[in-house]
Order: structure tokens, then sequence, then C-alpha cells
């Protein structure tokens, strides 16, 4: 049996109140007040003047927060396999098609086309990194964090090369938002890394040729591991935040299902978090930090 | 990587339900295009809708996954007793150890669309029968199809355009490998709905009759529905000599355009070259190619370019999309089904529709049935965002 294991490398991390993972651990550890503040989305580098116009929200958000993570890590994204999870996509861009194709003339803009696939994110961080590797786009409705992790870390652990990992998810407006309340962006990504990675090299020299070769060597490490994750499937009832404005971003956005893993790694403990997955079932994440 | 059987293996699409209907249209070169007639679009191009999906109804238990996706995957699922297969594999590995692994570009955003208009006028609420986890979220098909199947493996749907149920083989191959799954139902399911229609019109993308890919007039693509369903085990120690199984799955990014695909297909080159490397052959071992083929004259040409580059002229290939029109999601599942059939069955299916061979594509372009024995095939999907997916299945013996 392979052992589902990963180092994580990177952090991303931006939504309401939360922006980055460097500027987020003081409130995630309980230590500074969390203040409820609308989620600051950057613009992101790297991409061609005429893709910047055209992407929304959401896709800034992923971008984001894969940005921030790669930076974390030390590693070029160029030929960084990825994996994207997100329930909804851009909720926004869907309306506007919906509320487009209700009316009589039905017209609606290449662009919103191009944009309302689920692997939009997918597409832009190629195009912006000029990542060639290959990129997954899942979904798994509230349970897409899980269906992500469980994914990024079986491909690390399976085909032995660094993945990034990206979950992310944004409101619907109305009338959706009243069926789909997710209340606010939320992002968080993860540079993970085998465990049998080579003793750290500079910074940068990472990257595998790509998922698809099972027998490529292990790549080098990055800057350095902040903590080794293990995962398996498991039934116990998901954890949850103490913090009640944390909690309810953990149980309104599926990206923030993530966020009893971000606590136990922001306070640098060892232990055992319990993330939703499916109905009634979880995925146990054994969290060991590193230095 | 593991070799994986596919210990079953089903198809529905506008050529017909389920593997032997399948099978005679590729025999007889049929298609199952016609006149756009969906809903209210007023879109002069042709569709490939699947007959009777209308009339499916879910079982009471699963009311809340009423849609038309859902529908054509409870259809696709009652052919050729796959659920009855499944139902074995249960048996044999518990329900906890099959994994469903599903590819959907667009799910249920039909019902949305069509809730849309039924807005409340002073509201503009919703209807309140309209449930969005069980149709439109793109995880509706997997939720439903693992409940209907009662299956409680892990499950995801890939949503990546129309390389999603090419992709989902990957997945579980690796789901496979690390042993958290002994069996998965892999495939893809995407029905016909008014984003995808006036989407591709909008760029330009539908072709004004049926399909013909590789034609030097081919125009474009004609939207179609399909669903289609394989069911992965590992290799057993004996197998049947036509035992169809997944050699190999090749992934890329193009890191090029959202909706165009690289100029020279370098992606989708790198996707082939994974695949054979994975798989452990080399181009030579190769004896037909069902190309992604669209009909769209940038696929076509950059698709041409970089299967030339890779096999040169000497492999066949054809794109079965001129009889089932391009199934988006589930383009991938459909083409692998299509494969497997040209592997147990003996003969490389024809391109139809292509009356004039584009010369500017030097590739070697099937437009008659070829029989006789093929041991090992490629099938390409590519999909916006530049992702691209080859799947390599061969026979046992």
């Amino acid at each position: 049996m392979v052992k589902l294991a990963a180092h994580i490398e990177g952090i991303g991390l931006l939504g309401p109140g939360l922006d980055g993972w460097t500027g987020s651990v003081a409130l995630l550890e309980c230590r500074s007040p969390y203040i409820r503040q609308p989620t600051v989305v950057p613009i992101p580098d790297g991409l061609p003047p005429a893709e910047r116009r055209r992407i929304g929200l959401v896709v800034k958000l992923a971008l984001g927060v894969g940005l921030q993570a790669i930076s974390k890590a030390g590693v070029e994204p160029d030929a960084l396999p990825a994996v994207f999870a997100s329930s909804g996509g851009d909720g926004e861009n869907c309306h506007e098609i919906c509320q487009a194709l209700s009316h009589d003339e039905r017209m609606i803009s290449p662009t919103r086309f191009h944009n309302s696939v689920h692997n939009a994110a997918a597409g832009y961080w190629s195009i912006a990194t000029r990542s060639k590797a290959a990129s997954n786009a899942l979904c798994a409705f509230d349970w897409s964090f899980a269906a992500g992790l469980l994914e990024a870390v079986t491909q690390v652990a399976v085909d032995q090369t660094r993945v990034l990992l990206v979950a992310y998810d944004s409101p619907y407006p109305q009338p959706l938002y009243a069926k789909r309340p997710i209340p606010g962006p939320f992002g968080v990504a993860f540079v993970l890394a085998p465990v049998s990675a080579a003793p750290p090299a500079q910074a940068g020299a990472g990257g595998s040729v790509g998922s698809h070769d099972g027998a490529s060597p292990a790549p080098h490490a990055g800057v350095g591991s902040i903590a080794r994750l293990t995962v398996q499937l498991g039934d116990s009832p998901a954890d949850r935040m103490s913090n009640t404005d944390l909690e309810s971003l953990r149980a309104s956005i599926p990206a923030a299902r993530s966020l009893p893993l971000l606590h136990l790694l922001a306070v640098r403990k060892n232990g055992v978090v319990n993330i939703e997955y499916l109905d009634g079932r979880s995925l146990a994440v054994e969290v060991e930090t590193c230095a | 990587m593991t070799q994986l059987l596919l210990k079953d293996y089903t198809a529905t699409s506008c050529v017909g339900h389920g593997r032997l209907a399948t099978l005679d249209a590729l025999r007889a070169k049929r298609g199952g295009l016609a006149p756009c007639a969906f809903e209210r679009a007023q879109i002069d191009t042709w569709t490939g809708e699947v007959s009777d999906v209308d009339d499916e109804r879910l079982t009471q238990t699963l009311g809340r996954f009423d849609c038309r996706n859902n529908r054509l995957a409870q259809l696709a699922l009652r052919q050729d007793g796959f659920t009855d297969s499944v139902a074995q594999s249960v048996g044999r590995w518990g329900r906890r150890r099959i994994g469903v692994f599903l590819g959907t570009s667009t799910s249920g955003i039909l019902q949305t669309e069509l809730a849309y208009r039924r807005r409340d006028p002073a509201t503009d609420a919703l209807p309140a029968d309209f449930d969005y986890g069980g149709t439109q979220n793109s995880f509706s098909v997997a939720d439903f199809v693992r409940q209907a199947l009662g299956l409680d493996g892990p499950a995801v749907v890939i949503c990546s355009a129309c390389s999603s149920s090419a992709k989902v083989f990957g997945s579980a191959r690796r789901m496979m490998d690390a042993d958290l799954i002994d069996a998965a139902v892999v495939g893809g399911v995407d029905s016909l709905c008014l984003t995808t229609l006036y989407g591709f019109h909008a760029l330009q993308l539908t072709s004004n009759g049926p399909c013909k890919p590789f034609d030097s007039g081919r125009d474009g693509i004609s939207i179609s529905e399909a669903a289609a369903f394989a069911l992965l085990e590992r290799v057993p120690n004996s197998l049947d000599s036509d035992a169809v199984m997944l050699l190999g799955v090749g992934e890329s990014s193009d890191a090029y355009h959202m909706s165009s695909p690289h100029p020279e297909g370098l992606g989708a080159r790198a996707a082939m070259l994974a695949a054979l490397d994975f798989a452990g052959l080399e181009p030579g071992d190769i004896d037909y190619i069902n190309l992604h083929g669209t009909g769209t004259l940038s696929n076509d040409s950059s698709e041409s370019r970089a299967v030339a580059s890779v096999f040169g002229s000497s492999v066949g290939g054809s794109s079965t999309k001129g009889a089932t029109g391009h199934a988006l999601g589930a383009a991938g599942a459909l083409e692998a089904v299509i494969c497997s059939l040209a592997l147990q069955h003996e003969f490389a299916p024809a391109g139809i529709n292509t009356r004039s061979l584009d010369p500017a594509l030097g590739i070697q372009y099937l437009v008659e049935n070829r029989p006789g024995r093929i041991s090992r095939v490629l099938s390409n999907s590519f999909g916006f965002g530049g992702t691209n997916c080859s799947l390599l299945l061969g026979r046992a013996g």
C-alpha cells in the first residue's frame, strides 16, 4: 500500500479577513482577533494584457493563492502539475450567461463562454506561468477541498512528483445565491512534494517533467518543508473551528473546509484533522510539523 | 504504470443506445446527427441528440437529481448489463473500495437555464423546485451515479471541458495504484444545453451541417450529447485474448490560449508522447488513432501537425465525431468505448462525412472502415484552456 504522504512546501491563502498565509497565521492561531473584511484579490502577474482584461474575480483568486504558494515554496511553476478544485467556478459569469439565455436574443460573448468552463482557472494558470505540465480541474460540491487534497496527495505519492493544489470558491449573485449561499471568495493553495524528496537544493531547481512517468526521479525539495501530511479515508465527524466567525466561513465556503488544517499548521502542532468528504465520510489528515 | 482491465463498458450517444447499436452504426458508417431542434435554440447547425432521454424517469429516492444530464446517465447505465457488472464488483470488493470518476463540461446547467425563465416576476427568485446541488453543480452526475450504483468509495467529477472524461482514467489509475480502491467506474456524461450551443456559436465554431472532420471544407463542430462508462479493475492472471486494457495515459497543458489549440499542436504532441512513454511503447506499436478531430479549422490543423510529428503518415486514424458529433465532456469516454469496440471486433472505424480530405493535413485519414485485428490504439481528447489527454488502449492478445 502506498502511503499517501506529502510535504507542504508553500501555502497561499486569500479569504474574508485573510490576506496571505504569513499575514493570517496569528489569527488562525487565535492570538489576534479575527476581523471579517472583504477578500482582497490581487491582479495576477504573468498574464498577457489581453488575457488579464478577460479574467474575473475567481480566476484572480485562484491565480493569486497559487502564486503565493509557489513563491513561498521557492519552486518554478513551469513544469509543476496542478490540481484545481472548486465547487462552482465563476458564479458571476454563470449568472450572466443564464440571464442572457433567458432573454429572446440569447446572445453570449465568446469570452463569457470560454470563461464558463470549470477549468478556466487552470487554463489561465497555464498561460500565466507557461506551465505545460498536466492540470486537473475537479469538483465534488461541498467536498471539493477534500477531493482536491486527496487527488493531489495521490499524485504526489504515486507519481513521485511535486504538485500544486489550488482550492477556491466565490459567490454566486442573486438569484442563484439564494440556492447556493457562498458568502465570500476564499482560496487556498499548497505546494506538495514527495516525502522521499532529495535533500534541499537551491530554490527553483525543482519541478518534475510531468505526472506521466512514475519512474522519474523525485524532484529536489524547495526551500524547506512546513509540515508533512499523511491522508487516509475515515468516518470521523469533521473538525470545526472554535472561533465562531471562522467556523461560519468553514461551514459556508467549500474551500474554507481547509480551515481546521490551516489552524493546525499555524499553531505548529502535530495532530490529526478530519475534513468533511462526501456524505458522512471524512479525510483524516495527520500533520507532523517540520523544523 | 499499472495496466488496468476494462472489465465492462457501455456507451449511449446519438448513434444508439448501448454497445451493439454503437458497433452497428460504426460498421454501417451511419451517423446520428440531425438539424438542431433542441429546446428554443435558433441556430443553423446540426446536433447529435440522444433519443428517449426525456422519457427516462429517475427512481423516486434520487428525484432531486432529475435533469437531462442525469437522465442520460441513467439511460446509459441501464444498457449492456453494466449495472449488473458493477454489482458483481461490489460483491467482490465492497462498495467502499469502488471509486467513481466522471467527466462532464456542463453537468445539469440546462436545469438552471430553464429555471431562469421561471423566475418569480416580482422577486426574481428561482423556482422552489430548482435543486442546485442535484442538477447544476458539476458534481451532480457523480453523486447521482454513486448513489444509483450503491457505491461509497472516493468520488469526483473532472470538469476540464472536452478532455474531462479522458482524464478520469488517469485519476482512477492513480487511486488504484495507491490501493485506495480495487475498482473504478469511470466515464463521461454531457447533455445538450443552450450554453454550449450559443457559446460555440458565438465563437463561430458550429458547423452549418453535419461536421466534416479533416475535410478541406470543414467549418466547425456538431455539438452532441452522450454518456459512456467503463468499469476498471486490476488485470487478473488470466485474460481472454480480446480483453481490453488501459495501457497508458498522457496529459499536458498548452500554455497558449483559452479557446484555440497551439497551432503546432505542441500540447497534443506532448500528451501523445507521454501516453506512449507511460505504456513503454513506440509510435510504430500503434495501429489506430481515434483523433480528437472536432471539424474546426484550427483543431484539425493543429492535431494533424502533432500526429504527423509523432507518427508520420504511417498510422491510420479517424475522427468518429462525424458520426457521433462532439459530446464535449463525454467525448473522451465515448471514444474510449469506440476504441474498445474496434479492438474487440477487429476493425479500424472510418471517419464519416469527410468527402474531400484536406491535402494540407499530412496524416493517414481513414474514410473507409479497415477490417483486421488491431492491437493498440490511441485516443485523443483536447479541451478549452489548453488541456490535453491521450489514452492508450490495447488487446490482451
